[in-house]
């Protein structure tokens, strides 16, 4: 006989999940005994948000699903905005809730909340488990669900008395079952590439506008092949980021609010834009009626219903961008740089308006991302947390590769990269994990500092501190005539914070100090956080204002130093 | 502006018919109405859902639908030859004498039944068309409908052209 419980573990070992980031209750005590010694991996946080974003962040930095488990009621609840952060980013994540018994299910019991009901607008999917002889089948389809198409969260509650049930394994039913109303579209149509690699052969000023889905498909090899083929530009949006190298002679870096100037102008002028696993989020068009008016477009996405969803593409091609983009490189005829004025004038665009980085001798928080990318030679992991660390990050640090770069996009979730980080080390131990901070965000989730020094999870916390809430102070002083309602936070202590959990810490406030400080903390062995006092009203520019068109940027390069507004 | 007939297959599970209206309500789209029930397939059900919007829209709404897990298949009827029918109670207050004979007049011409019988009352079973529906609610307006219920409509395509899959 076996237990619910041992089915349960048994299912998710042979997804192969070899670690689990929870947080143990009531209601999930049958599985935490199973746990006990069942030789997998959990991780014991210090809230269960910040389990679902190490789950998350896992997912991310490996491409594997990511798991997470919670007690029923308030553990549950407290997942919600991480899973809502995945299904926003098409993370693959599956979180296991407990559930109270069914026969409780709507008594308002002890630590009940309807968690499916709850989730059902942010997963891809979700479970309520009623019969002990599911679980395996649930399990299977969980996790081929969250993992494949367009990738998501997908959540699984488990009631008590399904996990301490216990069934003969001949009962178990077999976990190979079709879902019949879930057949991802993995294969572009041929007719429609065709259709596309005429527009390319046509078109004079031509843009790749990469997102998310690059990185989610391993697509960026194909990417760069693509790109090349037709020295074509290209533009990615925050969640593309690493999916060609940074310094590639085709990358334009960023587009949309907070995008390179280039990029933006090389948006608004192209003749043809070519999307791949992105989906026109107004971050990235800002006034969407001139979001590369001029343009006929081609739309490749795996989810059809983000084709059409925003604007109408001229060729729409549903599929995976690795498996599209190889055969748009297979299948075209002609290749070579058929259109050298718009890669000159693209060029031109790139050397006369770069990003601006002020030099005068004053801690500023773009100096200290560029350091880091210098003293990591542009490799390791870096998560960020949500505002302008993020920018500033997204902006200055070069990215090389794909999976490099773990940030929260669609939802912009404060509080993500520091647990999100604990997990992208688990999936890649091997790397050197660097968190980005706020000082605004970093205290959103600072309990995991127990998580860090309980399992010396060795990430680096990098807080670029000064003492707002940037970026909602930034929108105050440019579009609220600088009345600064609620955005100021006091001078906290993280270094002591730090060593009370037995983290090494140093705070840094001179820009002489800044290599110094990054190095010690990348060398020492173990988890190191560091608390650089910035320039504090730094601002994030260039910047497009909310329902500008991309190309009205304010606070662009000035050749004279500083940025025009 | 268009109505559309969109005929859903869905497994029939607790908890889709809270998917499918979740989904409508979440990304704003208005349902005109809504009728589920089982069908041919004893582990699926048919819900034909009536709803108005332009083409855009219309593609949204399929393609939110066909997202779901629990949606096997859809299909707009609208585009196709279809039959469509509701069904509607109505409770029309019709005192004996001349308002009676003519409520039940109009019942007649409607091809509506009488099912129930009250001392001022009359219950109509009618089905047809939403526009028949509305045009005998119209006309039984001025007796005084002390009570109405539809359906919503449901809809097939007509001849062999079927929204069922086999597995």
């Amino acid at each position: 006989m076996k237990t619910g419980a041992a089915i349960l573990i048994e299912s998710l070992k042979d997804e192969g999940v070899d670690i689990i980031f929870g947080y143990p209750g009531g209601s999930v005590l049958p599985i935490y005994d199973e746990l006990y010694d069942a030789n997998l991996k959990h991780i014991l946080v210090r809230h269960e948000q910040a389990a679902v974003h190490a789950a998350d962040g896992y997912a991310r930095a490996s491409g594997r699903v990511g798991v997470c488990l919670s007690t029923s009621g308030p553990g549950a609840c407290n997942l919600v905005s991480g899973i809502a952060t995945a299904n926003m980013d098409s993370v693959p994540v599956v979180a296991l809730t407990g559930q109270v018994p069914t026969g409780m299910l709507g008594n308002d019991a002890f630590q009940e909340s309807d968690i499916t009901g709850i989730t059902l607008p942010v997963t891809k999917h979700n479970y309520l488990v009623k019969d002990t002889r599911e679980i395996k089948r649930i399990v299977k389809s969980a996790f081929f669900i969250a993992g494949t198409g367009r990738k998501g969260p997908v959540l699984i509650d488990l009631p008590k008395d399904v996990l301490t049930e216990q069934i003969d394994p001949a009962e178990i039913l077999s976990a190979d079952c079709e879902l019949r109303g879930y057949k991802p579209t993995l294969k572009g149509h041929s007719k429609q590439i065709k259709k596309a690699l005429e527009l390319i052969s046509e078109a004079k000023k031509p843009v790749i506008y990469a997102g998310g889905g690059i990185i989610a498909a391993d697509a960026s090899e194909e990417l760069v092949k693509f790109a090349e083929l037709f020295c074509l530009p290209v533009t990615t949006t925050l969640m593309g980021l690493g999916a060609l190298p940074a310094d590639h002679p085709l990358n334009l870096g960023m587009l949309g609010m907070h995008g390179t100037e280039y990029a933006n102008y090389a948006i608004t002028e192209c003749d043809l834009l070519i999307a791949v696993g992105a989906r026109f989020d107004d971050r990235v068009t800002g006034n969407i009626s001139k979001f590369a008016s001029n343009a006929k477009v081609i739309h490749i996405d795996i989810d059809p219903a983000e084709i059409g969803k925003n604007i109408n593409p001229d060729v729409p091609i549903v599929g995976d961008a690795k498996s599209v983009l190889s055969d748009m490189t297979d299948m075209a005829k002609i290749n070579g740089c058929f259109c050298e004025p718009w890669i000159e004038q693209v060029k031109s665009w790139r050397e006369n308006h770069p990003l601006m980085l002020v030099n005068d001798g004053r801690l500023h928080p773009q100096y200290v991302i560029r350091k880091l990318s210098e003293i990591l030679n542009g490799g390791g992991i870096i998560v960020s947390e949500v505002g302008q660390n993020q920018m500033w990050a997204a902006q200055h640090y070069g990215f090389k590769q794909p999976r490099q770069w773990i940030t929260s996009g669609g939802l912009g979730t404060m509080g993500f990269g520091f647990p999100a980080a604990m997990g992208a080390w688990f999936a890649k131990p091997e790397e050197t994990v660097v968190v980005i901070a706020g000082d605004g965000s970093f205290q959103m989730n600072i309990q995991e500092l127990g998580t860090v020094a309980q399992y010396d999870i060795p990430v680096k916390i990098v807080i670029l501190n000064n003492m707002y809430l940037g970026m909602v102070r930034q929108w105050q002083e440019l579009f609220y005539d600088r009345r600064y309602s609620y955005t100021e936070l006091p001078s906290v202590d993280f270094v002591g914070i730090a060593k009370a959990y037995g983290i090494e810490g140093m705070r840094v406030e001179s820009t002489d100090r800044v290599e110094e400080a990054l190095r010690t903390a990348i060398s020492y062995d173990g988890p190191y956080l560091l608390d650089f006092r910035i320039e504090r009203e730094e601002n994030v520019f260039p910047m497009v204002p909310a329902g500008a068109a991309i190309s009205e940027m304010i606070g662009k390069h000035n050749p004279n130093g500083g940025n025009e507004i | 502006m268009k109505q559309h007939i969109m005929s859903v297959l869905v497994e029939n599970r607790s908890g889709v018919l809270a998917r499918v209206s979740g989904l409508f309500s979440r990304r704003g789209f208005n349902i005109e109405s809504l009728a589920v029930g089982t069908c041919e397939e004893p582990d699926m059900s048919r819900i034909t859902i009536v709803v108005i919007g332009d083409d855009m829209h219309i593609e949204q709404v399929k393609k939110q639908l066909n997202k779901l897990i629990d949606v096997i298949k859809i299909t707009d009827i609208t585009e196709k030859e279809h039959v469509e029918r509701e069904l509607a109670l109505i409770k029309v207050h019709a005192e004996s004498g001349s308002p009676r004979s003519e409520v039940m007049q109009i019942a007649g011409i409607f091809r509506a039944k009488i099912i129930d019988v009250g001392v001022k009352t009359l219950v109509l079973e009618i089905t047809g068309d939403s526009e028949k529906i509305s045009a005998i609610e119209t006309l039984l307006k001025p007796y005084g409908i002390l009570e109405l219920v539809r359906t919503g409509s449901v809809a097939l395509q007509r001849g062999s052209g079927s929204g069922t899959i086999r597995t």
